[in-house]
């Protein structure tokens, strides 16, 4: 039982991993491609703040009394990644944006033979 | 306790992540994917990440579900059916999803205080940063301080990511004669509502962005919750008007300005004979320096988070109207 206590976390992680990248691979839109690359990007998020958390620690800010603390590295580490995430995740949408300005669909089958039309 | 909690939000955050494999509506998938954000939030309070969780709850539950819905308001909402079977992805996904697996076994078990993990620099950060930075915030004196530079390249992409949009999308202003207002003008409610909150939103972000050297805070969350105030004005009130009160060009020269207010400290700091983005030489007392640094270089981050925001946003939504005019 321990064993589950002490794993379950990763594999959860692994299972929204896995999730995500079923979508991005088997999707036929690019919106919903890019909210399953968002979903493995989160994933990987869950797995280092999952690293960083200590049994019995707390949130890492100095507070009286509190001699155990969870890993800050992680944090700030997720923190900004989390920020770039967003900034890439619209960049993502606006090519979408302009490839349905282009090929006049987001429907990975419709517009893949539409190269010679344009 | 805690376990259970975390269990149970575990569980819900699996149940939501395949809900969106079978979902064709798109509206609905990016719907379920703002609950994703913010069960992922809750799960990384859980998990002591106060600061992490602040930034997910913001951006992603936020900022990521208003770029998505207008990117579907020009693409619509329907995914179509493919006519690949879906065997060969499956296949794919639960092979490495099981050699996965079989790399977590040899993982240090979950919360171990001796992972090792929790022995190389992190010591160093719990223990020493109150010394040596004087804020009681660790996450912020790690984000600021110690791995200064490193955050400033990160500030670097998202001004880049700004750019990258700017430059796809393009902000189009519109000639006034021949584009109507737009925003929600029939709603009373909406406006009552909205003018009442958008001023508390903005002292919220800048009490975020002041208080996040001693709680859970700092410049990237603040930047983003000061930009979904205007993001909610802009829905509420139309882009026109948005546009008189915060221009597209004057976000050009902040996004600018906050990337250089934050190289600037460090050239500074180079000129005081220092190294780069070394606060200590700021102030005569190094604890004071590293304040001065921190809040100057706080400032600069979320004066480009928001900006950048503010400008990604606008550039979808310019899109959203052109489209309704046409």
């Amino acid at each position: 039982m321990s064993f589950v206590l002490d794993y379950y976390n990763y594999w959860v992680v692994v299972f929204l991993m896995m999730t995500g990248f079923y979508i991005v691979i088997s999707a036929n839109n690019l919106v919903k491609k890019i909210v399953g690359l968002n979903i493995f990007q989160t994933s990987v998020f869950m797995l280092y703040i999952t690293v960083g958390k200590v049994s019995g620690g707390t949130a890492p800010i100095v507070t009286e009394g509190v001699s155990l603390y969870s890993n800050p590295l992680p944090h700030v580490l997720i923190l900004t990644a989390i920020v770039v995430g967003v900034a890439t995740t619209a960049l993502g949408l606006s090519l979408v944006v302009r490839i349905k300005r282009a090929y006049g669909t987001v429907e990975e089958n419709e517009f893949e033979n539409k190269d010679d039309a344009i | 306790m805690a376990e259970f909690i975390n269990l149970a939000l575990l569980a819900l955050l699996a149940l939501t992540a395949l809900r969106i494999i079978f979902l064709k509506d798109l509206f609905s998938v990016v719907m379920l994917f703002g609950i994703y954000s913010f069960l992922s939030a809750s799960i990384f309070l859980n998990l002591d990440a106060v600061d992490v969780a602040f930034t997910e709850a913001s951006v992603g539950a936020g900022i990521s579900t208003v770029l998505m819905l207008g990117t579907l308001a020009l693409t619509g909402r329907k995914e179509k059916a493919s006519k690949h079977s879906s065997c060969l992805p499956l296949v794919v996904v639960c092979v490495t999803g099981a050699v996965l697996i079989y790399g977590t076994l040899d993982m240090p078990p979950f919360g171990d205080p001796n992972n090792p993990a929790h022995q190389h620099v992190a010591p160093r950060y719990i223990e020493e940063s109150l010394k040596e930075v004087g804020l009681p915030n660790m996450v912020t004196s790690v984000l600021a301080s110690y791995r200064g530079f490193d955050t400033l390249g990160e500030v670097v992409v998202v001004f880049a990511a700004a750019i990258g949009v700017l430059s796809l999308l393009g902000i189009r202003r519109q000639k006034d004669e021949l584009v109507a207002d737009t925003g929600l003008k029939e709603h009373r409610v909406l406006h009552v509502i909205a003018k009442l909150i958008i001023p508390l939103i903005i002292l919220f972000a800048l009490y975020v962005q002041f208080h996040g050297d001693f709680g859970p805070g700092g410049g990237f969350q603040a930047g983003v919750i000061a930009a979904a105030a205007f993001i909610l004005y802009t829905l509420v009130f139309g882009l026109k008007r948005t546009f008189v009160v915060v221009s597209p060009k004057f976000l050009a020269w902040m996004a600018s300005i906050g990337v250089l207010v934050y190289a600037c400290v460090g050239l500074f700091s180079m000129f005081k004979g220092g190294q780069f983005l070394d606060y200590n030489q700021l102030a005569a007392d190094p604890i004071a320096g590293q304040h001065y640094g921190i809040i100057i270089i706080e400032l600069g981050v979320g004066i480009t988070v928001f900006a950048a925001m503010l400008s990604i946003f606008y550039a979808f939504e310019s899109q959203v109207e052109r489209s309704n005019v046409q």
